[in-house]
């Protein structure tokens, strides 16, 4: 017997959905709806004595003019008003409004709630459901707060019907994703735990996404479910497909839950219990066994459920990753399903080889099927499958097949659907840097990738070629002979010509002694292509001719007269025109010394993580690229920095940001002019009687100030005012250093050094000028010595020598960590190791203002967790500290006494080092 | 987790809309037009699974969806959830659905939206699978069914019914 009889739907309903589908047009459509909403909101309000009926066929109207995608602005109280009706057909209609159209009014959450509660203890186990689905459906903090108390116990009762079980474990579970801090499981977890042993099938299921979700979070308190996952498992892996009934579906006994099983088992590591670990070994070679025998059933259900489990075990052993066996195993099964001609298996088993091609067991293996994955990117008609192939070929590069892979993945690219070049060409793009050996190969990919992909290579990616040419001088000679040779091409993409024109910018001259490349040569062929390209990359060209100027001082007559032309030094683009303007003059006023000064080759790059790197991470979410991030070493030594030696920080004086870098010579664009006037050395003679002492010594009084701001001034005397400003995220900082001359007098020889890489800021500082300089930070690993500045410079004739300690402190790593009361305690507890903790104690030096403490610890980087510590008169607070080498957890307390005006400060983190320096600090502060 | 269950039919038009996640009402009509776009331009026979549009997530989340005649029936997941799980979660519901319109067309869709979300809800539950075992289901909306009957039977009234 059908369940639901089509005689019995509502004539009204009926009548208007099938006026609806006769209008012939969405006008018509429009109308007939509003006509009818209309109708029924005056029906709503009139008519008080509307039956039960009446209501359901309007509620009925408005969910299917809903689904025709217009907004309903009324009914909700009339559904609300159904939910107090006794008779299961109202209730249920008001429920299903509401669950579709969700409104947040508050007021209504209230009612709402007041007709949950009623059915949630009425005993019903229909209106209990009812209820409960409703709290999953809305899932609100209002509805958490009132029911998070309740349902754990309807949960766990003796006399709960199972189907109440089913909903009460998914509600609270919706309830917990939404409110963690109020569903407190402590004395329910066990109960909740052994639901996994529950008799009934159904409540098995439901359970365990709730017991999932609940271990992921809080893997100790759970971790007994280990076990019971494993007997479970067993029993169902190695019963008869007959034995459970129901559950068996196509022949395979129970697949959802056994995927279920192995997915909370992935929550875990392997069990240290020998049996259970035994017994689970078992299981794992069962399926694995299942999978060659012959199909039960020739129906694709019987074999997706079945692959269904095989793969959910597959990711189990690449999870535990420690029985070289399995994996093994693991890795032939998915070779097989590499070839199956059912396309979804062919999409997993790419996707999981993708895993299990990062573990060191199994890379090998993976590698054997490097050819069917290339073909499969060639021959595959999904393309949701050649992304797959893709991403497989990008996982399984090593340095002994990334010719290959990169030459295929370049072919594939010329082919390729729209949609997945960019991420193509990223990838391309980081393999060729990655596993470069010699840099002709890694130039000549990224030209090829300019050519065949032009309009996908970003930014970053031809920045990226043209630092590592810049940085590595045994490249130069023969990017400038590639580039050259392909701007010959007729028709070049401008990305092309952007190379070009920087790199023969700069290394022109290590080709011009062949005529066919000569220095005016060059010129025209650059110069061919600028009509074609925009503002941005005209301007690179310019300051390209410019540069030339300086290296073939033969082309200068030549390229003067391009600038001084009209399309030039009139463009209508003020750029361009001040770029024109700018570089005539310089080129015709400067002496030969002074241009090959300000024309100077660029200097290196300073060492920062691939920008590319940077763009895929951002595209593909952190999960995605975890592969090459174990890989670091490889890819510091291809881009050769010189700066690894330093054990702490890396500090480099930046060039400027990339795009102002490679745009403009702004920066070193004539600055020097102005001679100082006649007013200046009037002044000059008079405070020429009080220069300040030149200071020895390292002046440490700032360095302080700065653990818990970023901004600031520095240091200052009576000539020279140092500001900061400095940001930093997770591992990298940027500070910009101001240097202030706050006489009138210029500061002549001014120059900068710093213990770690430096280059020269400008040698003079005009009298009431500042210049500002730029220090990139990369913390690599934790550190307590902070970097030296050395400033030294001529004030009138003293030479001024001052030192100072930059406030870079470990703890501008911090990024704030944001976590419950419990996770907190836990952590705590876990970091209970005497090295791990350091703690002061001290005497107040400031007042104990409640807001000035919070604003403290709020600067000194970590999140300050409130209502975790029982006496609210403490602060704990939470971080952890992003270093290259690695990541440092660390949890603080700090408690006040204002009686004894004391402080007792605790730090607890994973590394010694970083418990004391972080607590002696920090201990400085209060 | 689910984070939405659509069906739409061959040209788009939404049979059934159901979020677990809370988007406004345009943001929904928009997920339903590109879901469509996106399953709809591909051929049979290719795989079940694609990346989910960028309004519902992106990469983080997956369309699964089967096409049955004139419905298609697209489940968007997150990574908890396994592929071929969800497939044959699908045939589930539509096997379900089967039993309980015998021989389920579009039409018992459009004119029982209020049963298609009942039978729905004793399978899922605020994004997290109930029950899977279609007898148990069934037995669900059979006794749903007859209370609804026999309250039928009382306040009726077949008069004027517009």
């Amino acid at each position: 017997m059908p369940a639901v009889s089509k005689g019995d739907g509502m004539r009204g309903l009926a009548v208007f959905i099938s006026d609806i589908r006769n209008c012939k047009s969405k006008e018509a459509e429009i109308k007939r709806i509003n006509k009818e909403l209309a109708n029924i909101r005056s029906k709503f309000k009139g008519d008080k004595a509307l039956d039960g009926y009446s209501k359901k066929k309007y509620v009925c109207k408005l969910l299917f003019i809903f689904l025709l995608g217009h907004d309903i602005d009324f009914g909700h109280m009339e559904a609300v008003n159904l939910l107090s009706s006794n008779k299961y057909t109202e209730k249920q209609i008001g429920y299903l409004f509401i669950s579709v159209l969700v409104n947040s009014n508050s007021e209504l959450i209230r009612l709402i709630n007041n007709a949950i509660k009623n059915d949630l203890s009425s005993r019903n186990p229909t209106f209990m459901c009812l209820a409960l689905h409703c709290i999953a459906n809305v899932g609100s903090r209002e509805m958490a707060e009132a029911f998070a108390g309740e349902i754990p116990r309807i949960l766990v009762a003796g006399d709960t019907m199972d189907s109440v079980k089913q909903s009460a474990a998914l509600c609270l579970l919706r309830l917990y994703k939404a409110s963690p801090d109020l569903v407190l499981m402590g004395e329910w977890t066990s109960r909740v735990v052994h639901l996994l042993n529950d008799q009934h099938m159904g409540v098995v299921t439901a359970a365990i996404s709730l017991i999932t979700c609940l271990s992921s979070k809080n893997p100790d308190e759970f971790k007994t479910c280990v076990s019971l996952a494993v007997s479970r498992l067993s029993r169902i892996v190695s019963s008869a497909s007959t034995d459970l009934q129901d559950y068996t579906y196509y022949f395979v006994p129970a697949p959802w839950l056994s995927c279920k099983l192995l997915r909370l088992l992935q929550c875990y590591p392997p069990p240290e219990d020998g049996a259970v670990k035994g017994r689970l070994v078992e299981c794992l070679e069962t399926i694995l066994n299942k999978a060659q025998e012959p199909p039960k059933s020739k129906k694709v259900q019987h074999s997706n459920a079945k692959n269904a489990i095989l793969f959910e075990a597959i990711s189990l052993i690449i999870h535990y990753d420690s029985e070289p066996n399995l994996l093994v195993r693991a890795c032939n099964q998915l070779g097989q399903f590499l070839q199956h001609r059912e396309t979804n298996l062919r999409y997993l088993a790419l996707e999981s080889m993708c895993t299990l091609a990062s573990s060191e067991f199994s890379h090998e293996a993976v590698k054997t099927h490097i050819e069917t994955v290339i073909n499969a990117l060639k021959t595959e008609r999904d393309v949701s499958v050649r992304q797959r192939a893709a991403d497989l070929l990008y996982a399984m590069c090593d340095r002994s097949n990334a010719k290959q892979i990169v030459a295929e993945m370049l072919s594939y690219l010329e082919t390729a659907d729209y949609s997945i070049r960019e991420e193509m060409v990223l990838k391309v793009a980081i393999l060729a840097e990655k596993y470069a050996v010699d840099y002709s190969w890694y130039v000549d990919t990224i030209l090829n990738l300019i050519r065949i992909a032009g309009d996908y290579v970003s930014e970053e990616v031809w920045y990226r070629v043209i630092q590592i040419v810049i940085n590595r001088d045994d490249v130069q000679g023969y990017a400038a002979k590639t580039v050259f040779e392909a701007l010959q091409a007729p028709a070049c993409h401008e990305n092309m010509v952007k190379v070009g024109g920087y790199i023969l910018g700069e290394f022109g001259n290590l080709i011009a002694g062949d005529p066919r490349s000569s220095p005016l040569v060059q010129f025209n062929l650059l110069h061919s292509k600028f009509h074609l390209c925009s503002v941005p990359t005209r301007a690179l060209l310019l300051s390209a001719y410019i540069k030339f100027i300086n290296l073939f001082p033969e082309t200068k007559a030549t390229i003067q007269e391009v600038l001084r032309s009209d399309s030039q030094i009139r463009n209508s683009d003020v750029e361009l025109q001040q770029r024109a303007v700018e570089y005539l003059k310089l080129s015709s006023i400067a002496s030969t010394d002074v241009l090959a000064t300000v024309l100077e080759e660029m200097p290196p790059f300073p060492e920062r993580e691939s920008s590319i790197l940077a763009k895929l991470k951002k595209k593909k979410g952190p999960g995605a690229v975890s592969v090459e991030l174990e890989d670091g070493k490889e890819r510091g030594e291809l881009n050769g920095g010189g700066d690894r030696g330093v054990p702490d920080l890396t500090n480099a004086l930046s060039t400027p940001s990339p795009s102002a870098d490679l745009l403009g010579l702004r920066s070193a664009a004539p600055v020097s002019g102005a001679a100082p006037s006649a007013g200046s050395l009037l002044v000059d003679v008079f405070s020429e009687a009080g220069p300040a002492a030149a200071s020895a010594g390292v002046n440490d009084d700032g360095f302080l100030r700065f653990v818990c701001k970023n901004n600031g001034v520095l240091f200052e005397n009576q000539l020279l005012q140092i500001g900061i400003k400095s940001e930093y995220r997770q591992n990298l900082g940027r500070m910009y250093l101001f240097y202030g001359n706050k006489t009138s007098v210029q500061f002549v020889s001014f120059s900068t050094t710093l213990n770690v890489q430096t280059k020269t800021v400008e040698p003079l500082v005009e009298g009431g000028a500042q210049v500002q300089q730029v220090i990139n930070i990369e913390c690599l690993t934790d550190f307590v010595d902070a970097p030296l500045l050395n400033i030294k410079f001529r004030y009138g004739g003293a030479l001024q020598n001052i030192s100072l300690k930059l406030p870079v402190t470990i703890n501008k790593f911090f990024q704030p960590t944001e976590m419950a009361a419990a996770d907190f305690f836990q952590r705590w507890k876990q970091l209970s190791q005497p090295q791990q903790e350091a703690q002061k104690i001290f005497k107040a030096s400031h007042g104990m203002d409640t807001e000035v403490l919070k604003a403290k610890l709020l600067g000194l980087g970590t999140a300050l967790l409130e209502n975790v510590d029982p006496n609210p008169e403490n602060y704990v607070c939470a971080g952890v500290i992003q270093t290259k080498a690695q990541q440092v957890g660390c949890l603080l307390r700090l408690e006040p006494n204002a009686q004894a005006q004391m402080y007792r400060l605790t730090l607890r983190s994973s590394k010694d080092t970083v418990s004391q320096r972080v607590c002696d600090l920090l201990a400085e502060q209060f | 987790m689910i984070k939405a269950i659509l069906i739409f039919n061959n040209h788009g038009k939404p049979r059934l809309s159901k979020f677990y996640e809370h988007y406004n009402e345009d943001t929904e009509q928009q997920i339903i037009r590109e879901t469509f776009h996106l399953v709809s331009k591909r051929d049979e026979n290719v795989c079940n699974f694609l990346e989910g549009g960028m309004l519902i997530g992106g990469s983080e989340n997956r369309l699964i969806y089967r096409h049955y005649a004139t419905l298609y029936f697209v489940f968007c997941v997150d990574s908890s959830e396994s592929e071929l799980g969800i497939l044959d979660l699908i045939q589930v519901f539509v096997e379900t659905l089967d039993k309980c319109f015998e021989n389920v067309c579009e039409l018992d869709l459009i004119f029982h939206v209020d049963k298609v979300h009942n039978i729905l809800a004793e399978m899922v539950m605020g994004g997290m699978v109930l029950e899977t075992n279609m007898n148990e289901i069934i037995i669900q909306v059979d006794a749903q069914n007859k209370m609804e009957k026999s309250e039928t039977f009382i306040f009726q009234s077949p008069r004027q019914d517009r």
